[in-house]
């Protein structure tokens, strides 16, 4: 039983809990406001940015590269496909330890100890969150091992990536040059250029020959994709689209089949050529022995591979036709005729007798011709047949320097022939000018003397002779020489040709140009010093061999071929167009360490006339199986 | 009672009508909302069921123990609770930087879980047994009662579950009539001895604290989570983007979202006018709630009915304030909502003493 004041108590505890349950109600009340006013803040008043960060949140723009073009032969063979592939990249930032995750993958599939080196070269080269390849063209034996274990292998990713193949071999590398992986020199070139969008999805970039100089026509432009993704990044689906415009296709003057049948002319030799088509300006074909790979570049080069390539002494990256310079030697003397008539200087029946040397007033310097004891009684069109030394260094001291320069600069030496290839040296054309500027000398009359059979200061490339035969060829018409015949757009299929672009036209006495070209003709003839390479060809040749020293030989020492160790001998070089009445190919031919021109140079030049106007292969080559494109 | 009726009817006799229609259709609601954010997964959803199928035959369990047999098991519980907090101090396993397993050999278990229940019912019990001759001294008791456990929670270190802890003991204080003087007293020397508890805190619990204020400073970090969803709730906007529709949900954006992040679901897919309505159906049952508790028959059953409801909407008002960034982030799930079996079971736990207390109106002997 309870006490009185206890039941009073308990009416004042029991009031007092209800005023409690009143306050704890306010309370309950007031925190449930704050909650709707803090849903009505975010829901309503704020709702046009929530919703806008969400749209951000869950919309991300992926681009999509364009398939890159194709590089075609004029007979439309491919010189550079792309192919899909599967390959093994690594997220450097999602792997919680790289070395680990290597050595593991190393126990999945095999990784060879250069593609580990590639890729740590890569990886160093590459940024934090970027994907570095570690393995490219994954079996699918490998695709699927990697599948399965993919749950231990955060950070590595198997993505199918197009790649570029370059099936046309060693032979064709510095025609196509190759693509390479985009490195920051690439990206600030595209950023300097503003086209650094258009890269948002592209791994490669044309890093040498036509993949780099039509770099911009090849690549295409990239599309975006507009995707719904999730927090981690990953495309749920395609809200929107801008598709990619692919690459354009180029089809070249080029015939592979006669880049092949130049190539295995060469032999064991190593050296450049580099046929036109006079009228066009068309590069019919360009050879620069050895080639290399191209295909090793594509997903980025060993370190080791790289060093044997770059350091080797054949020197195999470097374009010979394009980089390569080297004295014309007497492949200058049609031209330097040329320029004694053109000038008035000499007239096609002026003859010389000649001793078999040549001296300056005053000097007693013998400047020697070629051949002891000289070749008697020499006009203008014998001179060329026969290479006549002493009649040049005649003329060209009757000529002088400086008009020399002049006349041969029309010809296009001296600059560059502006071939759609990048890195293409300008060669020499000396002057009186241009001594004085590089080694603040005078010109010595000397100096001339031997100006006048292509040595000395002069520099040529194979190509910038190729470029002046042509104009020899088709009667001083100055074509840049092009690669790239057509360009194809892959939607419309339609081939649009390039058109041929002409420096200038260099007026020419035809009757002048004639004795030149006789003398050429004469040069394959019985008696000429290139007769035996045009034996039995069923159309005319008209060439010029030469030779590019390459030791210096003392006054009064001979030159002994078959005592000199090969890699001291002389190039040989040749240059020819035919059918000389009504030309189609201009060729220039520089083999190293060949000795004369006549003996290597000018049957290189012949095979390559050969298949070139009648279709005949050189004997001993084999039709490859699968070359054709028919 | 006719004894005619069968016993099944006799137990369900206990429910409360009004209190079982609220719970049922905040499970409703949970069930859709976690179907949405598991991305329909059989799975999730089967043992959500599972796990509400549990929790409601608890909660009809404990509608049929009469609250006087109830207050009796308080003392001991609490004993046991302390003293399992106690090993787990001196034994206990170290999970994420803080000490609060127990190895029972067979399963984990956090004696904090227990104490949230033992410390009301061992209160209410004390307070019961004091009725009528309540003095200052009962509040002395009272507020040492609350503090052993809350202290050695909050040495776990477990802040959001010692803040929990301590609100429901305060609350139990407050019900019982601790004088208005007493609390503006502790208010005034708690906010004194903000600095100091600022000091103890945690590195990790600091930087919560911060991150809040200012969730951008560590948007991939702690701050994620709440910008999330944040973005989900005001992306909802009125009427929200439809059940399975919200993009935050379905693409990953929003973290737990099945469990402690389930509001940021809601929000987005249902909008404000959900969010209205859910806060709605809270109040409804704390209103419930302190009806029961104003018309219950004894001191035990009104303060255990009391603190039970305002207990609810306290994790409603932590969890929804944490979600929409108006709290620190504190690992606690929103009631009848967030999936999840414990915290289901104990919340129905609490509802069925709630409906007994409802149910159970003669005066028992004490």
């Amino acid at each position: 039983m309870l006490l009185a004041p206890q039941i009073k108590n308990l009416d004042r505890e029991l009031a007092r809990f209800h005023g409690r349950l009143k306050t704890a109600a306010v309370f309950v009340a007031l925190l449930a406001t704050a909650l709707l006013a803090r849903a009505f803040y975010l829901q309503v008043m704020q709702h046009d940015y929530y919703i806008q960060r969400a749209e951000s949140n869950r919309i991300s723009l992926v681009p999509a590269a364009p398939n890159r073009g194709l590089i075609l032969d004029r007979n439309e063979r491919i010189l550079a496909e792309n192919y899909s592939a599967y390959t093994l990249e690594l997220a450097r930032a999602q792997t919680r330890d790289l070395e680990a995750t290597l050595a593991l993958v190393g126990q999945l599939i095999e990784i060879t100890p250069g593609q580990l080196r590639r890729f740590r070269r890569l990886l160093a080269e590459s940024h934090e969150f970027e994907t570095v390849p570690l393995k490219s063209k994954l079996a699918d034996e490998e695709v699927a091992i990697l599948a399965a274990n993919r749950y231990r292998l955060p950070g590595v990713e198997v993505k199918a990536r197009l790649f570029r193949n370059y099936q046309a071999g060693p032979g064709m590398a510095h025609v196509v040059g190759f693509i390479g992986r985009i490195n920051d020199g690439d990206l600030k070139r595209l950023r300097a250029g503003g086209r650094e969008q258009n890269y948002k999805g592209s791994v490669h970039i044309g890093k040498t020959g036509l993949e780099q100089s039509y770099e911009t026509l090849l690549h295409g432009r990239t599309g975006f994709d507009q995707m719904e993704t999730d927090a981690s990044g990953r495309a749920v689906r395609m809200l929107s689209r801008i598709p990619p415009v692919p690459g354009k296709d180029l089809r070249l003057y080029l015939d592979a089949e006669l880049q092949a049948v130049a190539e295995h002319a060469f032999g064991d030799y190593l050296g450049g050529l580099v046929a036109l088509d006079p009228n066009t300006g068309g590069v019919l074909a360009l050879v620069s022995k050895p080639g290399f790979d191209p295909n090793l570049f594509v997903d980025g080069i060993d370190p080791e591979t790289w060093k044997s390539l770059n350091e080797s002494p054949e020197r195999p990256m470097v374009n010979r036709v394009l980089r390569g310079i080297y004295p014309p030697g007497s492949t200058i003397k049609p031209l330097m005729a040329l320029a004694g008539l053109e000038l008035g200087l000499r007239k096609p029946a002026d003859s010389i007798v000649d001793p078999g040397y040549f001296t300056l007033p005053n000097s007693s310097h013998q400047f020697r011709d070629w051949k002891r004891g000289g070749h008697g009684v020499v006009d203008l069109q014998r001179s060329i047949a026969q290479s006549c030394d002493t009649y040049y260094y005649k003329l060209a001291v009757d000529m002088g320097i400086d008009r020399m320069h002049d006349y041969l600069a029309q010809f296009g030496l001296g600059e560059k022939s502006g071939i759609d290839l990048e890195g293409e040296s300008s060669g020499l054309l000396p002057s009186r000018d241009w001594k004085q500027r590089r080694f603040k000398q005078t010109w010595y009359p000397g100096e001339t003397v031997i100006a006048g059979i292509g040595q000395g200061y002069h520099l040529t490339t194979p190509l910038q002779l190729a470029t002046a035969t042509a104009m020899l060829a088709n009667g001083g018409k100055r074509i840049e020489p092009r690669l790239v015949q057509a360009v194809r757009d892959p939607l419309n299929h339609i081939w649009q040709p390039q058109p041929a672009v002409v420096h200038r036209q260099v007026a020419i006495d035809p009757e002048n140009l004639g004795v030149v070209r006789a003398g050429m003709m004469d040069v394959m003839r019985p008696g000429g010093t290139a007769a035996a390479a045009a034996a039995g060809a069923p159309y005319t040749i008209a060439g010029k061999t030469g030779t590019a020293q390459v030791v210096g030989i003392k006054q009064g020492a001979r030159y002994d071929e078959g005592r000199l160790a090969r890699q001291h001998r002389d190039h040989a070089l040749f240059i020819a167009y035919a059918p000389a009445e009504n030309p189609t190919i201009a060729i220039a031919v520089m083999v190293e360490n060949g000795g004369h021109g006549s003996s290597v140079a000018a049957p290189v030049a012949r095979a390559v006339f050969d298949y070139y106007l009648t279709g005949k292969r050189p004997g001993n080559m084999k039709r490859e199986a699968g070359n054709a494109a028919e | 009672m006719p004894q005619s009726r069968h016993w099944i009817v006799r137990r369900l006799s206990h429910l409360d009508g009004i209190l079982l229609a609220l719970v049922l259709l905040l499970l409703g609601i949970s069930l859709a909302v976690v179907a949405s954010a598991s991305g329909q997964s059989p799975a999730r959803i089967s043992g959500h069921l599972v796990n509400m199928g549990l929790a409601l035959s608890v909660m009809v369990v404990m509608a049929n123990v009469p609250p006087h047999l109830l207050s009796k098991v308080g003392p001991p519980l609490y004993v046991a609770g302390v003293v399992l907090l106690i090993g787990v101090a001196l034994f206990g396993e170290i999970r994420n930087g803080s000490r609060r397993w127990l190895n029972l050999g067979v399963m984990a278990f956090q004696p904090s879980e227990l104490l949230k229940l033992a410390l009301p019912l061992m209160l209410a019990w004390y307070f019961q047994r004091n009725e009528a001759v309540l003095r200052a001294k009962h509040f002395l008791v009272g507020g040492a009662l609350l503090l052993v456990p809350f202290l050695l929670v909050l040495r776990q270190p477990d802040l959001g579950t010692a803040l929990m802890l301590g609100a429901s003991g305060f609350y139990l204080l407050f019900f019982a009539g601790l004088p208005w003087k007493a609390m503006f007293g502790g208010a005034a020397l708690g906010a004194a001895s903000l600095p100091v508890v600022w000091g103890l805190l945690h590195d990790y619990q600091q930087r919560r604290v911060l991150t809040l204020l200012d969730p951008t400073s560590d948007p991939l970090g702690d701050g994620y989570h709440i910008i999330q969803s944040t973005i989900a709730i005001g992306s909802g906007g009125l009427f929200g983007k439809g059940w399975t529709q919200g993009t935050q949900n379905q693409l990953d954006f929003i973290p737990e979202r099945t469990t402690d992040f389930i509001f940021a679901v809601f929000g987005e897919e249902f909008g404000y006018i959900g969010a209205i309505l859910l806060v709605g159906l809270y109040l409804a049952i704390v209103a419930r709630g302190l009806t029961i508790a104003a018309r219950a028959p004894t001191q035990f059953g009104r303060l255990m009915a009391a603190t039970l409801s305002l207990n609810l909407f306290t994790y409603v008002f932590v969890n929804m304030g944490m979600v929409s960034g108006i709290l620190p982030v504190v690992g606690v799930p929103l009631p009848l909502m967030s999936y999840g079996g414990t915290a289901l079971i104990t919340l129905l736990l609490g509802m069925g003493i709630l409906m007994s207390v409802a149910t159970h109106r003669q005066l028992n002997k004490t």
